[in-house]
């Protein structure tokens, strides 16, 4: 019977190894968003700045370029008040967004940001903004959108334009807007 | 581990047992119960070759479609359904299971064991298959229709626009994998534990150690694919977001999952029919096989290779350069350990004394025109190149060149050279030829042209098309419907082969090497009940 029992062993290993792939197959998700965060890969910028710029670097400009998207089945209305803004390295920079919801129901938005070209996500700091919160808007409601950004000093010297772009989701049915409050 | 078998025990507690040598048990359940592993690799083989033609004919209602510009005989959105179902049923419900269906009635018959070392397991195995593949061929007869996202089922098409039946789809696909490990764990189980006395691993016939490595590859990736459709799953009825970006997750993530299951996949498509015309070329050469450490080196780092090559389905996602670079070097470094396997399958010929028949012509096509799927592989591994052909017809070319003439070739050159040990009966020679001449004109008449209209620029998956590319077009889907009614002449010849013809000896093939040819023609029910003695 002894060769019974080895299989029962082997067995016994190779669905440990099943079930340690199934796992690993959910460990991809945090690992690719700790890569992606890390080598500034997609476009992903991370949260709130929390860290501070020595110096404003006055001698080199920087063109940041903004986007508005709404994703698909969205209907609002979502804009930047201006298409570009010429900026130096590491001084702090303003933009604002409109957002109008033109419907009759109160609705939740949540806007995702994203960098390009994506090795420069890493060098773009945001330091407040509207996408670390959702939206509510009520019916015919219209706001403006802060977003506060620092382009790192140490941003690749090859880089003289950036695009941040925004896609506005339409969330509703994931945080009804009353409870939202 | 000792690999001593007690005679007369099997390895399992089959109630049949005292009873000792007989046949098998009548009428239906006799398929329904059987845990014997020439009766299981029968189903899988049958039901393979069910899905074969179902699968075959979602690719005639797209050829019809495609045959001319313009939309004539189906919707859009039926079309896209059959696509996606054609590429589902022809990659879970064909290919897989005919190489499992080999592996079952093979894999004991070739290392001296009587049986695979977990028979009940096997029953299950296969009995899973029926249920997922009804259900997700059920989907196409719902109101809101089938899955229509594609084979690779990219969020968010599959996540938040999928139709309704997407849930049974997951499902289907959750007992596939089940299905697929369980085979996996049962050959890694029988190779490693019922080899008979003397059989060393480097003594296995490579078909033996293809699928070995194969059944690693499964149970590596197909947890990744259970763990895949599971986050869709939840993406799309507990409210996660691991592929909606609305909730701070990533589409392109999906992707990376999907390919890190999907790359080593096409290899397990093909691995075991390397393994089989490794042994059927040198038995039409009547020479040993050339090189044979060297092929077990290579399927090795082939296998290995195919675990960091992933992203190369993924060039145009944007990744960075140094990703770009990396996975474009990987991937043409699988070129080596391929080049390796041609140059051995071409040097076993050289000299040989060669026969062609069936086997050896399906055997060698294989050789030829999977090389020729290998180097629209490396082009498309050409990271700029592939921004120009990536989701084009010609990588639709790449992988028919790979999948057909390769995995499909590689099965039915293996169904004729086993076809006499498995019905005891020589099958029709002259029709086999003709199976092969009409396949191979067919499907290069299909396909080949598919590299033209790719490189002009035409997207693949879409319905309509650019009146520059109707003509190669019409002789795209002429081909294929050829080789689509090709394939009824196959059912005749083993439909013929089983009910009678030339009794075959216990070794048809001069040449053939191998303990399968030890035993009397048809197998006997119970084969190696006493381990035979390898030297
Ligand atoms: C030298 C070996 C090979 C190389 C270098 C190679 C390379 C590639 C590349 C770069 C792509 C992506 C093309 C694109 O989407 O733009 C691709 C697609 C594909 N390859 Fe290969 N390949 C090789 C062998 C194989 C084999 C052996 C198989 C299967 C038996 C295979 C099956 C596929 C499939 C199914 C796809 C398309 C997947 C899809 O998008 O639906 N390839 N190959
Ligand atoms: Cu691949």
């Amino acid at each position: 019977m002894s060769e019974g029992i080895a299989t029962k062993k082997l067995v016994t290993r190779l669905l440990l190894l099943v079930v340690v792939m199934f796992a690993f197959g959910f460990a991809l998700v945090p690992i690719y968003d700790v890569m992606c965060k890390a080598f500034g890969i997609n476009g992903k910028t991370s949260g709130q700045y929390q860290g501070a710029q020595q110096q404003v670097d006055e001698a080199r400009q920087v063109k940041v370029q903004f986007m508005a998207t709404n994703a698909a089945d969205m209907v609002w209305e979502f804009r930047p008040v201006s298409a570009d803004l010429v900026v130096h390295p590491g001084a702090v920079n303003e933009m604002t967004f409109i957002a109008q919801n033109p419907t009759d129901k109160p609705m939740t938005a949540q806007a995702i940001p994203s960098v390009s070209p994506s090795e420069a996500a890493a060098y773009f700091h945001k330091t407040a903004c509207f996408c670390f919160n959702q939206q509510v808007l009520q019916p015919g409601e219209r706001v403006e959108m802060k977003v506060r950004f620092i382009v790192d000093r140490d941003l690749p010297k090859d880089v003289y334009h950036l695009t941040l772009g925004y896609t506005l989701f339409d969330i509703t049915a994931r945080h009804a807007p009353v409870a939202a409050r | 581990m000792s690999a001593v078998i007690e005679p007369g025990h099997a390895g399992h507690t089959d109630h049949h047992h005292d009873h000792g040598h007989h046949g098998p048990a009548k009428g239906l359940m006799r398929w329904v119960l059987t845990t014997n592993h020439k009766d299981i690799g029968t189903m899988y083989l049958w039901f393979s070759f069910a899905m074969f033609l179902i699968g075959g004919s979602f690719a005639m209602v797209i050829r019809a479609e495609l045959f001319q510009p313009g939309l004539q005989i189906v919707e859009p959105a039926f079309f896209n359904q059959m696509t996606t179902m054609h590429g589902l049923v022809m990659v879970f419900g064909a290919v897989m299971p005919a190489f499992v269906g080999l592996a079952n009635w093979m894999i004991p018959l070739m290392v001296g064991a009587p049986d695979m070392a977990l028979p009940r397991m096997n029953n299950f195995s296969f009995w899973l298959l029926p249920a997922a593949f009804g259900l997700l061929i059920s989907t196409l007869f719902t109101a809101g229709g089938g899955p229509n996202f594609g084979w690779t089922f990219y969020a968010p098409l599959s996540t938040t626009y999928a139709p309704e039946s997407v849930t049974f789809f997951i499902f289907a696909i959750h007992l596939m994998g089940i299905s697929s490990i369980m085979g996996a764990i049962n050959v890694i189980a029988t190779i490693l534990n019922l080899r008979a006395p003397g059989m060393t691993l480097m003594k296995m016939p490579l078909f033996v150690w293809t699928w070995l490595i194969t059944a690693f590859l499964l149970i590596a990736v197909m947890p990744v694919l259970a763990g895949c459709v599971t986050m869709m799953l939840m993406d799309i009825h507990f409210g996660t977001s691991f592929f909606s970006a609305a909730g701070g997750g990533d589409p392109v993530l999906f992707q990376h999952v999907f390919w890190f299951f999907g790359h080593p996949e096409v290899y397990i498509m093909i691995l075991p029919a390397f393994g089989a015309v490794s042994s059927i070329i040198p038995a039409f050469s009547r020479k040993p096989l050339f090189g044979y450490t060297s092929m077990v080196y290579a399927t090795a780092s082939i296998a290995f290779l195919s675990f960091i090559v992933w992203a190369h389905h993924m060039f145009v996602v944007g990744i960075p350069l140094v990703g770009e670079l990396f996975f474009m070097y990987a991937t043409l470094l699988i070129a080596v350990p391929t080049g390796v396997k041609v140059f051995n399958w071409v040097t076993t010929m050289w000299q040989g004394s060669l026969t062609f028949e069936t086997p050896m012509l399906f055997a060698v096509a294989f050789v030829i025109l999977f090389t020729i799927g290998g180097f629209s592989g490396l082009m498309l591994a050409i990271a700029p190149a592939d921004f120009q052909y990536h989701d084009t017809y010609f990588v639709v070319a790449h992988f028919h060149y790979v999948l057909v003439p390769g995995a499909i070739f590689g099965i039915f050159a293996s169904a004729y050279y086993w076809l006499p040990k498995w019905t005891g009966h020589m099958y029709d020679e002259t029709l086999g030829k003709l199976h092969f001449w009409l396949s191979f004109v067919g499907m290069n008449m299909a396909f080949f042209p598919m590299h033209f209209v790719g490189l002009a620029g035409m997207p693949r998956r879409i319905p309509d098309y650019n009146l520059q590319f109707a003509d190669f077009n019409m002789v795209s889907s002429i081909g294929a419907f050829s080789f689509g009614a090709t394939q009824f002449l196959f059912l005749f010849i083993v439909i013929k082969c089983i009910r009678g013809g030339k009794p075959a000896p216990a070794k048809p093939w001069d040449g053939a090497d191998g303990l399968e040819w030890t035993i009397p023609s048809p197998a006997p029910y119970h084969t190696f009940t006493t381990p035979p003695e390898v030297k």
